[in-house]
């Protein structure tokens, strides 16, 4: 397996795990206009709540039918979407619409560290770990690599994302919704679309997905405090390479996030952190909005 | 599926008994009060500070009872005294600590501090130690820049610096025969990593010269995914890959590792690794060669000898209270209270009795050695103020009949064997090829 290949393979795995992640957090930006902080703390608890709940199913007999442990994992995305997604926007951030976008920056960063110590009293500072379905699905072998099954589900299952995410906002009643809510609120508003219960969605659809991402982190890694901390920063590098609120932006920043640092960590170790902010750097250069973000007109 | 089995509640046990044990600030002389600062939150808290306090909570509830211990430490307290606590969580980084640093001296008014897992800590506080005159003991963090770049008077290290952790990583592997034509290494990307890494690449420049280091991979502190990095290493084919890397960062990349085969295409040499065997257990492969910055943890039980009473006793007491063995943290806990009983004991009886200031503390403690679970602990740098002490490197066997982890082909390393002599700064130590070392 030449170099080339290898890391492909490498940083499309990896793309695949940042897209899951980001999608959730351009989503939220494009409708509510809200940049949430809390998204890496959305997607720790998706991790803790997965690793309970993958837990209680092998404790509860689920070794006779280990893959539903995956089922689990989903579950816990929704349980976490369902729980903090009404709590926080409609008990919080919609008190905060049309304010400053850095006062939401800031409440949301509140909601972050908030919620990082609601974590430890829930689950203390103990490592988790849920191995099953990390290796369930076997070995895939490379060439002279071996890589594991589970990784390429990932991929899969950012593929799917983003298809399910794409379609549903261009091909279904309630993506034109959502997306003339995007242009003009107060418009929609007047037309008779319920702006409040799009935008509870909208939040509960990138809670979803920020812990899934979480979910399907946690099999593969001992679930900590601080989780969510570095997840936070590299996912706010993809979506602002795509363009914030751009759902194929977040797609093309999680692939050139993934395959350039693949090739750093192969070809050039030392400038692995640096070759995120480097690429973003470049694309800011010639696209400050961002490659899929449309130029708005700013008022003075 | 495995959770730890730490308790969950510790962290707030912790605090609950720091708010127990702390009385009034006021000094009284039948009572010798410490300020503990370690991580109780945070990322360090569950691999070094939760269990580091587990023990020295365990050890000071012991010496207060007295007579639980084997002599020289069966005597009640320190010197009669008994021992109060103030714990602090060392959490939010070195400004906020230098302010805690100040409250527990100014108001809670202890007699000595002990703590500091963070080497950004431990090269902030003794400036500030210095100047507040306050007996302090730096019981855990491995940076040999404290005194290699500093001198102070009341502060002291109780364990030995890094760079013992990696000569003898490499001293096993030439001891052991082991062929190493390339290596290379997966270090966090901060100054604990980097060093690690330096210490390592430059011992194995001593004893294979000849060794050829293939990459050298400095993932981002906390990043959790490694699957890129265990791509690289799969594709160069080094014989050995050496990590420094700790607590979740170690986890993950130990349970990538190990279901991509990278342990069955090459040696793992893990500096300090031993304290993630209670969490992963059996998911921790065979085969990896071993460190735990110090001869602590399975290497201390292993060991034996005289020390073995000692030893047995803290692991039995530390197994039956938390439902786990003592990995090295507890250990350089248990060495810094000894050390600190064994300073005041020694001031006492040189000042009549009475309980020693931090000046009598500071002269005792002074070039001081004494016996821990750990072994042998000497005062022997930095005119005795840094500590040396032997270490150990063994390789991970489970025991499926046992259920356990067991560490076997263990070397023990004399302390000066793997430690720089008194005056000489760890990497020109390295470089000029051990000059003093003296191994058996």
């Amino acid at each position: 397996m030449d170099l080339a290949a290898t890391i492909l393979v490498d940083g499309l795995i990896y793309a695949g795990w940042l897209f899951i992640v980001s999608v959730g957090l351009t989503l939220v930006f494009g409708v509510l206009n809200i940049l949430n902080i809390a998204h890496g703390s959305l997607y720790a608890i998706g991790a803790y709540a997965s690793a309970s709940l993958v837990g209680a199913y092998f404790a509860a007999g689920g070794e006779a039918f280990p893959y539903g442990s995956y089922a689990a994992l989903i579950l816990a995305a929704v349980l976490v979407a369902l729980v903090l997604g009404p709590l926080l926007e409609r008990g919080l951030l919609r008190f905060f619409y049309g304010r400053d976008e850095v006062l939401n920056v800031l409440v949301t960063y509140a909601v972050f560290l908030i919620l990082e110590d609601v974590m430890k009293l829930i689950w203390g500072v103990n490592p988790y770990f849920v191995y099953e379905p990390y290796t369930l699905l076997g070995d895939v072998e490379i060439g002279p690599l071996f890589y594991v099954g589970y990784d390429f589900a990932v991929i899969a299952a950012a593929i799917i994302v983003g298809l399910v995410v794409w379609l549903t906002l261009n091909h279904t009643q309630i993506g034109k919704v959502v997306l003339a809510v995007i242009h003009d609120s107060e418009m929609s508003q007047t037309m008779g679309v319920n702006v409040q219960r799009v935008y509870l969605g909208a939040f509960m659809a990138g809670a979803f997905l920020a812990a899934l991402g979480g979910a399907m982190t946690a099999p593969m890694i001992s679930v900590t405090p601080g989780l969510g901390v570095n997840v936070i920063i590299v996912a706010f590098a993809v979506v602002i390479i795509g363009g914030l609120g751009s759902v194929p932006g977040a797609a093309i920043g999680a692939l050139m996030v993934g395959i350039s640092r693949a090739a750093s960590v192969h070809m050039l170790p030392e400038a692995e952190l640096f070759i995120i902010y480097f690429v973003m750097a470049i694309v800011l250069l010639f696209r400050p909005e961002g490659l899929f973000a449309k130029t708005q007109a700013r008022k003075i | 599926m495995k959770k730890l089995n730490f308790k969950i509640g510790s962290v707030l046990g912790a605090m609950t008994l720091a708010i127990g044990l702390s009385g009034p600030a006021s000094a009284q002389d039948d009572t010798f009060k410490i300020g503990v600062i370690t991580f109780l939150s945070g990322q360090a808290a569950e691999s070094f500070g939760v269990p580091a306090w587990n023990g020295g909570k365990l050890l000071v509830d012991m010496l207060n009872e007295g007579g639980k211990l084997p002599a020289p430490y069966d005597q009640k307290g320190f010197g009669g005294m008994n021992i109060e606590v103030v714990v602090v969580d060392e959490a939010g980084g070195a400004t906020k600590q230098v302010q805690e640093f100040r409250n527990l001296v100014q108001r809670e008014e202890v007699d000595a501090v002990v703590g500091y897992v963070s080497s950004g800590d431990c090269l902030a506080i003794p400036p500030v130690a210095d100047e507040l005159k306050a007996f302090t003991i730096l019981y855990d963090c491995g940076t040999p820049r404290v005194f290699e770049d500093g001198s102070y008077e009341y502060v002291f290290r109780t364990a030995a610096h890094a760079t013992m952790d990696n000569v003898s990583l490499a001293r096993y592997l030439k001891s052991r025969n082991f062929d190493v034509p390339s290596f290379a290494g997966l270090n966090q990307d901060y100054a604990w990593g980097q060093d690690s890494w330096a210490d390592f690449t430059g011992a194995m420049n001593q004893l294979y010269p000849d060794a050829e280091v293939k990459t050298a991979l400095f993932p981002k502190f906390g990043a959790g995914q490694y699957g890129t990095e265990i791509s690289a290493l799969l594709r160069e084919k080094p014989a050995l890959v050496h990590s420094s890397n700790w607590g979740g960062d170690l986890q993950g990349f130990l349970i990538q590792a190990t279901a991509r085969g990278l342990h069955k295409r090459a040696q793992l040499a893990l500096a300090a690794g031993d304290h993630v065997i209670p969490q992963l257990q059996d998911k921790m492969p065979d085969g990896i060669f071993l460190g735990a910055r110090g001869v602590n943890g399975l290497a201390a039980y292993a060991r034996g000898g005289e020390l073995k009473e000692l030893t047995d006793t803290m692991w039995e007491a530390y197994e039956a209270e938390y439902d786990t063995f003592p990995v090295q943290a507890p250990f350089r806990m248990w060495q810094a209270i000894f050390g600190l009983k064994t300073a005041i004991e020694k001031a006492m009886a040189d000042n009549g009795g009475t309980k020693p200031t931090s000046e009598q503390l500071a002269a005792a403690m002074k070039g001081l050695e004494w016996d821990a679970p750990s072994g042998r602990i000497e005062m022997a740098l930095a005119g005795g103020h840094q500590a040396i002490q032997p270490n150990a490197i063994g390789t991970t066997k489970w025991n499926a009949d046992a259920g356990k982890m067991e560490l076997v082909d263990v070397e023990y390393y004399d302390a000066r064997c793997v430690n720089p002599p008194d005056g000489m700064k760890s990497q020109e130590w390295i470089a000029q090829g051990f000059p003093g070392a003296q191994c058996n």
